[in-house]
């Protein structure tokens, strides 16, 4: 197929329509409101349903009545429509319904600013929710690589019973670029014969539910989601590495901090520095493994991110203090120079103090 | 043998976890004996609520999903959306719908959703121990309004119905109680017009059932019955606000 020309957030909803979601409800905000916009339109002509809910909050539940009902379904929205939908994210983990739920970061605390940020890293990680669970968590770094991850999460929605996220910074939402919608590996997907279809006086009812009220029963619901997401770290991880057996620096970054890092490497390079890099695409399983390929060339990592430092612990637990771990950062919606980041590649090629 | 009564085919073998003289079982019963004989029981889908009757879910014998705190309408509404030809409904209290959910019902019935919501309104808060609802009547005295609801300092009760009888995509507004025999076949009645009036696809349809809770009120079960009837019904009157087929 041949490539098309497509802006972040449009591309978002060709995905998720080429992936057979039918179902979409969200709520406007910037920077990823061109999501439900191409949407409104694209996803009616397919045969699905588009629905702007009233509020953040009941467009997650909306998914969640949807998503166990049966149905590929999805929302989208930015960090503070995010924030807002932590509710039922955790509930929707707890019932284990598969949804696909795309965060266009924009800086914060608070309400903010509308430019890129990554400063939900930790939200998308570690669980902006109450309770013992995780979300599937790809972040792209491409329009390209946006659309493979979207159209691949509802699969892996399905396959785990499970939502899956896209922590996308908002440059991936406004930028345009090439893009083709390939077909993701076809793979065997359980049946949903525990959605909520009607019983046709068939079966016994089914009850989607995230409650269980004696601890004993709670504990279990617990170990058997702990089982499924020990699986997903298992089988999960993605990520792209390079230059690690022989690197004096190793960056890691993800999503738009990445391709601004591959710059200054480039540039460092150009200079006689060897750097390798890190590219996390799962920040949820994390690659922890791939800091066991870096050689004992190393003098330090430098973790760049646009937040205060929240991947940095992730990286420090990568590589269990067998290096310094040194940290470039840009908030509120600013991004990184290559120039700031060569600089910081140059000190600790150098030895950093 | 003649069978003059038995158990609703509607309602699962689950003992109720109702407090002695609570009214939940009665509507859960006339909710479930409306789907079987309007022989949509196969075809429902119902959405619990957080409260006293967070688990509806076991007593209903239909497909049934758990919501969080208010958001029954809008998990209804997805279900809906994915499954028009079923009938989705959900069962609420006062605190759920009336206080954290007020934005899902409202626009539930806004869009005019092909959803059935049964309200139930006792007054208080049950499950977390008799605390202050929206709901509850000036005066009255709860566990977080221990002087008695003062109308100066959080307002007065709000009256659902007639709120939601304002929207024009509320197809049927009505309010019951179920203090008597004769008051429960007219809350029977009134139950299965809101299903009617989903499965005839006219609209978003809403019962709200007085109710009573005798335990957090301190009232015997029957002097509870009278204290719905003297303080309740006087402030939410009962009666039709809207029906479809009246064109009102």
């Amino acid at each position: 197929m041949s490539k098309v020309l497509m802006k972040g957030n449009e591309a978002v909803g060709a995905a998720a329509i080429k992936a057979g979601c039918k179902f979409f409800f969200g709520y406007p905000i910037t920077p990823s409101s061109e999501i439900p916009e191409y949407i409104s339109k694209a996803l009616p002509e397919a045969g699905g349903v588009f629905l702007q809910a009233e509020s953040e909050i009941a467009a997650i539940n909306m998914v969640y009545g949807a998503g166990g009902a049966g149905a590929r379904c999805m929302t989208a929205s930015s960090s503070p429509g995010i924030s807002l939908k932590q509710e039922g994210i955790t509930y929707i983990a707890g019932a284990e319904i598969p949804c696909v739920i795309v965060n266009m970061m924009r800086g914060g605390p608070g309400l903010g600013s509308i430019q890129p940020s990554q400063a939900d890293y930790y939200q998308s990680t570690r669980g902006g929710g109450n309770g013992d669970y995780r979300t599937l968590c790809y972040a792209p770094s491409s329009i390209q690589e946006l659309v493979d991850y979207v159209m691949l999460a509802f699969d892996k929605a399905d396959y785990y019973r499970n939502p899956v996220l896209i922590a996308a910074d908002g440059m991936i939402g406004q930028i345009m670029e090439a893009v083709e919608f390939k077909d993701p590996e076809p793979i065997d997907l359980p049946p949903k014969d525990w959605a909520t279809t009607g019983t046709g006086g068939k079966r016994k009812p089914n009850v989607v539910n995230s409650l269980y009220l004696q601890a004993e029963e709670l504990q279990e619901h617990n170990k058997n989601l702990e089982a499924k997401y020990k699986k997903m770290e298992e089988n999960e991880v993605v990520y792209e590495a390079f230059g690690l057996e022989d690197a004096e620096v190793v960056c890691v970054a993800y999503g738009t901090t990445s391709r601004i890092v591959k710059t200054a490497i480039k540039q460092a390079q150009a200079k006689g520095i060897k750097v390798g890099m890190i590219r996390p695409i799962s920040l949820w399983p994390y690659p922890y493994d791939a800091f066991k390929k870096i050689g004992d060339k190393a003098k330090g990592i430098l973790a760049v991110e646009m937040s205060q430092g929240q991947m940095v612990d992730d990286v420090k637990i990568g590589i269990a203090g067998r290096l310094p771990v040194y940290f470039n950062g840009t908030q509120g919606g600013m991004v990184p120079t290559p120039g700031s980041i060569l600089a910081d590649i140059e000190k600790i090629a150098g030895g950093a103090k | 043998m003649t069978i003059v009564y038995e158990k609703s085919k509607g309602l699962t073998d689950v003992p109720f976890h109702y407090c002695p003289g609570c009214t939940h079982g009665v509507i859960h019963k006339l909710v479930a004996e409306s789907l079987v004989e309007l022989g949509v029981l196969d075809d429902a889908i119902g959405v619990a609520p957080v409260g006293c009757s967070v688990l509806a879910y076991k007593y209903f014998n239909c497909d049934m999903q758990e919501a969080a705190h208010g958001r029954a309408p809008a998990v209804a509404t997805g279900i809906k959306r994915v499954h028009p030809d079923k009938v989705v409904f959900s069962y609420q209290g006062d605190g759920d719908l009336a206080s954290i959910g007020t934005a899902e019902v409202v626009h539930a019935a806004h869009r005019g959703e092909k959803i059935t919501t049964i309200f139930v309104n006792n007054a208080i808060y049950g499950m977390t121990g008799g605390q202050m609802a929206p709901t509850t009547l000036v005066g009255q005295k709860t566990t977080t309004s221990p002087f008695g609801r003062d109308e100066a300092h959080c307002g007065k009760p709000i009256r659902i119905s007639e709120m939601l009888a304002t929207i024009d995509g509320a197809k049927f507004i009505e309010r019951v109680t179920v203090d008597t025999p004769a008051n429960i076949r007219k809350a029977k009645k009134a139950i299965k017009r809101a299903f009617e009036c989903q499965i005839k696809g006219e609209g978003f349809a809403l019962v709200e059932v007085l109710s009573t809770c005798p335990t957090n009120w301190g009232l015997t079960p029957l002097k509870a019955l009278e204290w719905l009837r003297d303080n309740m019904i006087p402030y939410y009157p009962l009666g039709n606000f809207r029906d479809f087929g009246e064109g009102k």
